[in-house]
C-alpha cells in the first residue's frame, strides 16, 4: 500500500468506526428535550422563610445534612446601608428563622439555588466533560464521570456546588430533572406555599412566565457576570449578593 | 513504516472505542446517557394532583379555603410511596404544634401581609386544630373557610 492510498483510506475507516460506536440514540417516549428551555421565577415579595423548599429538596434529592442544593437567606438592611446588609441562613433556612435580633429596617428572604446559566462558568472548566448544559437548558453533573476535582465548585459564582462527602463527586441542583421530564414540577416549587417559586418553561408559549416577564421588573443575580442566568428574581433588592 | 502507522492508528481507535462511552458526544462534549440516567431517578413527592385523585373530599374542603394554594405534601411530607400503595404505607400523623408555626409564627422578617400569630398567646397552649380545620383554616362567622 502506498502512503497516498493509506491516507485516503484512514479517514474513511475512522468515519465508519465512529458510526459503529455511536449506536442508535434511544428516543424518550413523551419528553422531547428540544421543546423545553427551563428556568425559574422567584417572587421575593412572597417568601415567608418557612424553609419548606429546603426540606423538600433534601428529601427528594437525598442531599446530605449540612449541604444544600437550595437554601434561603434572610436579609436585614438596617439604617439603609445597602452595602452591608445583615445576612443569615441558619442551617440553610431548613427549619425556618428565629425572630431577628434587632427589629426594624428592611426585611426579606431570598431563596437561592443553581441559576441554570445558559453560559455557565462551571461547565466550562470541567476537564473531563462530566458537567454540561442539556439541550433543554439544565446544568447537570454526570456522577459516573466526575473525578471530584472541585474546579466547578470554585468556578460557580453563586456558590451552588459542593462535593458530596459520600460519593466524592460534584453535586448541585438538577432542577429536579427527574421530575420535570415526567411532567411534574420541582420538589421546591411543589411545596412552596406562597407561590414564591415557580418553575418556568421559556419555550412553552402558554407558560405564565412570559406574561410575568413582560409586565414586571425582574433581575438575575450578578448580572455583570453575563452567565445568562435563568433564575429570575422579582422584587430583588440592591443589597442582595 | 506504513504498517506500523496503520497498527498504531487501529490500536488507538480500538482503545478509544473501548474507553469512550458510546453516548459521549451525542449532544456535546459529555456522556449523553447521563441525561437519561438522571431523568430516570425515582420521585419522593408525588405531586398534589396525584393525592387529589383519591382524596376528593379533602380537595373539596381545601379548594374553598385559605389553604387552597398550599400543596398536600407541603404539610404531609413526601408521600409518593403512600400514593403508590395506600394500604401498605400510611402517612405519619402530623403535630400541629410544629407544623403550623413553621409558616404562621409571628416574625418581623416576614412580609407584613402574611397572616401570622404569636403562637403561645394566640392558642393558649391548645393544639391549633382544636379551633382551626387544617384543610380550611380561616375562622369566619358561621364556620371555617
Ligand atoms: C390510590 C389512592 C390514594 C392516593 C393517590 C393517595 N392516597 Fe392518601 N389515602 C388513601 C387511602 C385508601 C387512605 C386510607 C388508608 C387507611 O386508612 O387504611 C389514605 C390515607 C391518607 C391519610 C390519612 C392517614 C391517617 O392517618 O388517617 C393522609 C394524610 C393521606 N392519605 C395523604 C395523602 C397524600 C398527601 C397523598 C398524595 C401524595 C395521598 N394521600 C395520595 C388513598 C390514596
Ligand atoms: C396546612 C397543612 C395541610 C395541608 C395543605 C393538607 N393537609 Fe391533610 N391534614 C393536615 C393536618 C394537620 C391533619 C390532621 C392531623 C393528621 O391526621 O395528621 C390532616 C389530615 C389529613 C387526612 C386525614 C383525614 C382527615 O381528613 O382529617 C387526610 C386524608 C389528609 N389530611 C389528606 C390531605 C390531602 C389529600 C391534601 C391535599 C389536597 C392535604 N391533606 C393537605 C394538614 C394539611
Ligand atoms: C406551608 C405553610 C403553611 C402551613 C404549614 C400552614 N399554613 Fe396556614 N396558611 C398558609 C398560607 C400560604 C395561607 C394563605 C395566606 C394568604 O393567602 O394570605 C394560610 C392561611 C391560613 C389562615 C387564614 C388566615 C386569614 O387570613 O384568615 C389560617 C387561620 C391558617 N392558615 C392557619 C393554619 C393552621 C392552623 C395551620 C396548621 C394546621 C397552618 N395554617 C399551616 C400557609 C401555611
Ligand atoms: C382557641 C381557639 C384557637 C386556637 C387553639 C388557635 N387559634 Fe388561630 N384563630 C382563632 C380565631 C378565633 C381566629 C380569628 C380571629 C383572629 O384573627 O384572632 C384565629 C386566627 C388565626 C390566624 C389568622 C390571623 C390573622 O392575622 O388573620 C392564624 C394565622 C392562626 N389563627 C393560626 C393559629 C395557629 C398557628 C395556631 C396554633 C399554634 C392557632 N391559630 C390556634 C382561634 C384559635
Amino acid at each position: 500500500m502506498t502512503r497516498r492510498q493509506l491516507l485516503i483510506l484512514l479517514p474513511a475507516a475512522a468515519v465508519a468506526w465512529e458510526h459503529i460506536l455511536a449506536g442508535t440514540p434511544e428516543a424518550s417516549p413523551n419528553y422531547t428535550m428540544s421543546e423545553h428551555w427551563w428556568g425559574m421565577l422567584m417572587d421575593i415579595t412572597k417568601c415567608i422563610g418557612c424553609g419548606s423548599c429546603v426540606r423538600a429538596c433534601q428529601l427528594e434529592n437525598h442531599v446530605p445534612d449540612g449541604y444544600y442544593r437550595t437554601w434561603v437567606e434572610r436579609y436585614q438592611v438596617l439604617d439603609w446601608t445597602v452595602e452591608t446588609p445583615h445576612v443569615d441562613s441558619p442551617d440553610g433556612g431548613k427549619n425556618g428563622f428565629p425572630p431577628p435580633k434587632e427589629v426594624g429596617g428592611k426585611n426579606f428572604f431570598v431563596p437561592k439555588m443553581c441559576n441554570q446559566c445558559a453560559d455557565s462558568p462551571c461547565t466550562q472548566v470541567c476537564p473531563v466533560g462530566a458537567t454540561f448544559v442539556t439541550p433543554d437548558g439544565v446544568v447537570l453533573v454526570d456522577q459516573k464521570y466526575c473525578l471530584g476535582c472541585r474546579y466547578c465548585v470554585q468556578a460557580c459564582p453563586y456558590g451552588c456546588r459542593f462535593i458530596n462527602p459520600s460519593t466524592e463527586t460534584a453535586n448541585k441542583c438538577t432542577l429536579c430533572y427527574h421530575r420535570i421530564t415526567k411532567g411534574l414540577t420541582t420538589a421546591c416549587c411543589e411545596v412552596c406555599p406562597t407561590g414564591t417559586r415557580q418553575l418556568a418553561d421559556l419555550k412553552n408559549p402558554k407558560d405564565p412566565i412570559h406574561e410575568f416577564l413582560k409586565n414586571h421588573s425582574v433581575q438575575v443575580l450578578k448580572p455583570h457576570l453575563a452567565t445568562k442566568s435563568k433564575c429570575f428574581y422579582y422584587g430583588l433588592d440592591g443589597s442582595v449578593r | 513504516m506504513a504498517a506500523v502507522f496503520l497498527v498504531g492508528v487501529l490500536a488507538f481507535l480500538g482503545l478509544r472505542g473501548l474507553l469512550v462511552p458510546r453516548s459521549f458526544g451525542q449532544y456535546g462534549h459529555y456522556r449523553g446517557d447521563a441525561i437519561k440516567e438522571i431523568a430516570a431517578l425515582p420521585v419522593s413527592y408525588a405531586g398534589h394532583q396525584v393525592c387529589e385523585g383519591c382524596h376528593t373530599e379533602v380537595l373539596d374542603v381545601k379548594s374553598k379555603g385559605m389553604h387552597k394554594g398550599v400543596a398536600c405534601e407541603s404539610c404531609h411530607g413526601p408521600q409518593a410511596k403512600h400514593a403508590d400503595d395506600p394500604a401498605a404505607v400510611q402517612p405519619a400523623k402530623l403535630d400541629t404544634a410544629v407544623l403550623c408555626v413553621r409558616c404562621h409564627a409571628a416574625n418581623s422578617s416576614r412580609p407584613k401581609n402574611f397572616p401570622q400569630v404569636g403562637a403561645a398567646e394566640h392558642s393558649g397552649g391548645e393544639a391549633c386544630n382544636t379551633c382551626h380545620q387544617p384543610h380550611s383554616p380561616a375562622m369566619v362567622a358561621g364556620g371555617s373557610q
